[in-house]
């Protein structure tokens, strides 16, 4: 067993981070040169600590699967990034975004970090403001934000629907300046292989470059993961088709536990699919459900076209189930009812599965050029991509995979509990919980990057300032080195008669059967059989045409295949140790009489870090969550 | 609209090195839902299980954000319909029977790596010359003490939203970088945060820009008209107008 040792400082709430900062170690100028720290992506976190690492001196290196860093996959994000600035006076503060982000998460955050991540907000959006992203302003100048899903202020800064975009863009300036300065260099297409591991520390990397096929080692003193998150295991995601959990999960087979792997959010605003050849749901921002309506027929299987349904037979099933947030009941509330609803025989469009979001009443009051001018760009995607014109019609719209809460686990100094091996951004478990509030990603990934990660690896590195430049010829390397290579050869070797995609395809159907929106025991019970017998196939039937020393996507796809099928076990195990509903996590087992989630607190307020344990059945270690500044309370928004 | 039948042909490169030339595929079953991307996944599925190489071609969110896809579409960088990526161009815009030729990006900046996959680098290093504010993290003033006007706010908005996917220097007959250099230059020059390193960051990108092997821009507007993004020509008359002053 592992020890779980989350270092929270001690004190009182608003007082742990100032007093972290101040009593934790440094490192000397002169030394932070002498120190080398590889972070593995370029999202908001990966670029933003790789700017704020090669500001402060440290020797960096960066490395991304895509062409050019700024093409990170935090560039898809649309509706906006949190922060308790309270701008519009409306009774924000630090402390209600904390709040509200610890009952988002359905209690099932640990408090500390939480906080924390509220606190540096409004330094986020001072920075990116100061690196000149254009962010939404009022007439008078000053920045404009607006409210979104789960919560009762404006606390959410945005440019137009391109928001991720434009931070991304910003934190890749930033970047690029520390690699016009000198202190990061930077490594395109390449793919994270392995963690190498030196005396029980995290050292190195191994990385297979995807234009020669060359496989490379890389030394440092301290690995960050920066590789987002694994929503991509339901094939059927929001997500840029080539996101993957490969470098969280060799963590994880090399020490680092996985904390709450089935806490997974499911978009509930994506269109629905096309045809069989998409895996890519395009999602529609959330930021919409502020002035569209959902709604389904009253009547079961009605056909009609929806502008032909009067009003009296309209069920806004959200604003009638939840009157107080109506349509802006948190995501995993959203998801499950369009689900609840599809499945009572409801749903609309030729497959059943979707409901409308209709702009018909916003339009009548505030005027098309408006309702143009808030979603202007989001309508005209939606109707590239179905033919169909929302100001017209009411919008399909139907759950889609997207945003893990869980991820690596991390102490308080979101370190892994792999010594020298940090996990920041989506790819850590640490601040949304059982359930993320919509603008929180953005928040969290450039919050973590720019000014948590920056002052908590000193203290780690400060113990490392005698250890010479890592060799990359120890035998660890050679080793690592070796593992790599064999999978490469067998996964080219098998010359099946399926594509990697066919069996990512069958894996997704799995998951989102058993291990969605919704599970229960016999289902999860069911899905380890079905993933088992899968693998068996994959391993035997699998076709990789082409060569391991050239560029080969279908090789890069094989892999990460190969690891979302052991991610998958992993995921339904940890949804059935989990005897309660909380969030995102739904067990049909557990619900109210009204069919809400229904917590267990006496014996699931816990942490669920998983450590890996060979071919054996992994260990579970508890972080238990104790609640000493909020009360635990039901999540309710009626 | 029922299926479609497309005879495809398609620029097949091994390496840089190779020499490439145009293969035909005939493809069945191409549904007008489909995104172009997923009318080649379609076509490559058929390749892989033959045991075939597939057709390499860069791609990933899938959403016409990340600017990794991109390819001449019977001639037109990202296909025939403006305003949209080719991960974004449905097949409904294409007919049954319709003879498509899909080509890499030609432009001697961006080198053929494999089939339609090109070498954007040069991009990324115009970037790196002067694409940033020198701001540090943790040294930024309260924001709302910057007051910016909605109106310059939105319009370096409007020239911030480029994805760098390489269909102006594609469209443009002297593959100029002009519009994406541009647009950078804009973003920055419209914004007080850009003002103290204007002329510095204008002659950095510009030097970067040529030495890359860049051509030079004679005003055709080509690159207006093919930008997924309607990134405005406009752009190009304010970075002249910096450039001058810069010196």
């Amino acid at each position: 067993m592992i020890t779980l040792n989350a270092k929270i400082p001690e004190g009182p709430l608003e007082e742990k981070w100032t007093r972290y900062k101040s009593t934790t170690k440094l490192v000397n100028p002169a030394n932070k040169k002498k120190l080398d720290i590889i972070i593995i992506g370029t999202g908001l976190s990966g670029a933003g600590s790789a700017a704020a690492l090669g500001e402060l001196g440290y020797n960096v290196k960066v490395f991304c699967y895509q062409d050019s860093p700024r093409r990170a996959h935090s560039v898809a994000a649309q509706g906006g990034i949190n922060a308790a600035k309270n701008y519009k006076h409306d009774g924000d503060s630090v402390f209600r975004l904390f709040y509200d982000m610890i009952k988002g998460g359905d209690f099932r955050a640990r408090e500390a970090n939480v906080y924390r991540i509220a606190e540096v907000s409004n330094q986020v959006i001072d920075h990116y403001t100061a690196l000149g992203v254009p962010f939404a302003r009022e007439y008078g100048g000053t920045l404009d934000t607006r409210s979104f899903g789960g919560v009762q202020v404006s606390r959410t800064f945005y440019a137009k629907g391109q928001t991720g975009q434009q931070c991304l863009l910003g934190a890749y300036s930033s970047l690029n300046r520390q690699i016009n300065a000198g202190t990061v260099t930077m490594f395109p297409r390449r793919d994270m292989l392995d963690i190498v591991v030196i005396d029980g520390r995290a050292r190195g990397i191994i990385v297979r470059n995807l234009l020669t096929g060359e496989i490379e080692r890389h030394s440092a003193h301290a690995v960050v993961l920066a590789s987002g998150g694994y929503g991509t295991i339901y094939y059927l995601s929001t997500l840029a088709v080539n996101s993957n959990a490969s470098a969280a999960w060799k963590a994880y087979k090399k020490g680092a536990a996985f904390a709450n792997p089935s806490f997974v959010q499911i978009h509930p605003t994506s269109i629905p699919q096309l045809n069989e050849f998409q895996s890519k749901l395009t999602l529609m921002s959330e930021s919409l459900r502020n002035d569209g309506r959902i709604w389904v027929p009253k009547n079961k299987g009605d056909k009609r076209p929806a502008n032909d349904i009067p009003e009296e037979e309209r069920d806004y099933y959200l604003e009638r189930r939840y009157p107080t947030f109506g349509n802006l009941v948190p995501r995993d509330v959203a998801s499950r009812a369009a689900k609840e609803r599809c499945d009572a025989g409801y749903g609309v469009g030729d497959t059943g599965l979707a409901v409308n979001l209709d702009f018909r009443d916003a339009i009548k009051k505030q005027g098309k050029k408006v309702i143009e001018n808030k979603y202007g760009n989001l309508f005209e995607m939606y109707q590239h991509i179905t033919g169909l014109d929302p100001y017209e019609e009411p919008m399909r719209i139907y759950p889609a995979g997207h945003y893990t809460m869980g991820g690596l686990w991390v102490d308080y100094e979101l370190m892994t509990t792999l010594p020298g091996l940090f996990s920041i951004g989506e790819s850590n478990f640490s601040d949304h919980g059982a359930n993320r509030l919509g603008a929180s990603s953005l928040m969290q990934a450039a919050g973590d990057g720019y000014f948590i990660l920056p002052n908590t690896i000193s203290n780690y590195l400060s113990g490392e300032i005698r250890t010479p430049r890592v060799p990359t010829t120890g035998a660890e390397f050679d080793e690592a080195e070796k593992n790599a290579k064999e999978r490469i050869d067998k996964l080219l070797s098998i010359k099946g008669k399926n594509t990697s995609t066919t069996f990512h395809r069958r894996l997704g159907k799995i998951m989102w059967d058993y291990c969605g929106m919704t599970r229960n025991e016999e289902g999860l019970k069911k899905a380890l059989k079905l993933v088992d017998e899968l693998r068996k196939d994959f391993w035997s039937d699998l076709m990789v045409p082409g060569e391991g020393a050239d560029l080969n996507q279908e090789l890069e796809k094989a892999g990460r295949v190969a690891d979302f099928m052991e991610l998958a076990k992993l995921m339904i195990t940890d949804a059935l140790n989990r005897k309660e509903s909380c969030g995102a996590h739904f067990r049909e087992e557990y619900q109210t009489p009204d069919g809400e989630a229904l917590r267990n607190d006496n014996e699931y307020s816990y942490v669920a870090a998983w450590e890996y344990n060979g071919d054996n059945e992994p260990i579970l270690n508890k972080e238990p969550l104790k609640f000493e500044f909020v009360e635990l309370k039901e999540r309710s928004y009626k | 609209m029922p299926d479609m039948k497309l005879k495809l042909k398609i620029w097949r490169q091994k390496n840089a090195k190779t020499k490439g030339s145009f293969v035909s595929y005939d493809l069945d079953n191409v549904s007008p839902d489909m995104s172009f991307l997923e009318m080649l996944d379609a076509l490559n599925k058929r390749l892989v299980e033959a045991g075939k190489e597939p057709v390499a071609f860069d791609h990933d969110c899938r959403e016409g954000i990340c600017g990794s896809c991109g390819m001449y579409i019977n001639g037109y960088p990202h296909g025939p319909v403006p305003g949209l990526t080719t991960c974004h161009l449905a097949m409904r815009y294409f007919n049954d029977g319709d003879s498509i030729t899909i080509e890499p990006w030609r432009a001697k900046a961006f080198p053929v790596i494999k089939d339609l996959i090109v070498d954007r680098s040069a991009f990324d290093r115009i970037q790196v010359a002067g694409g940033f504010i020198s701001v540090t993290a943790g040294a930024a003033a309260e924001a709302n003490a910057i007051l910016v006007s909605k109106v310059k706010s939105d319009e370096a908005f409007d020239s911030a939203i480029c994805i760098g996917c390489g269909a102006c220097v594609a469209s443009c007959k002297n593959a100029s970088a002009m519009l994406f250099v541009s647009a950078k230059i804009s973003q920055f020059a419209l914004l007080p945060q850009g003002k103290v390193e204007a002329k510095a960051r204008v002659r950095a990108m510009i030097r970067e820009m040529d030495k890359q092997g860049f051509g030079n821009c004679s005003n055709t507007g080509a690159c207006e008209a093919q930008c997924p993004k309607q990134i405005k020509l406009t752009n190009i008359a304010r970075l002249n107008r910096e450039y001058y002053k810069a010196y």
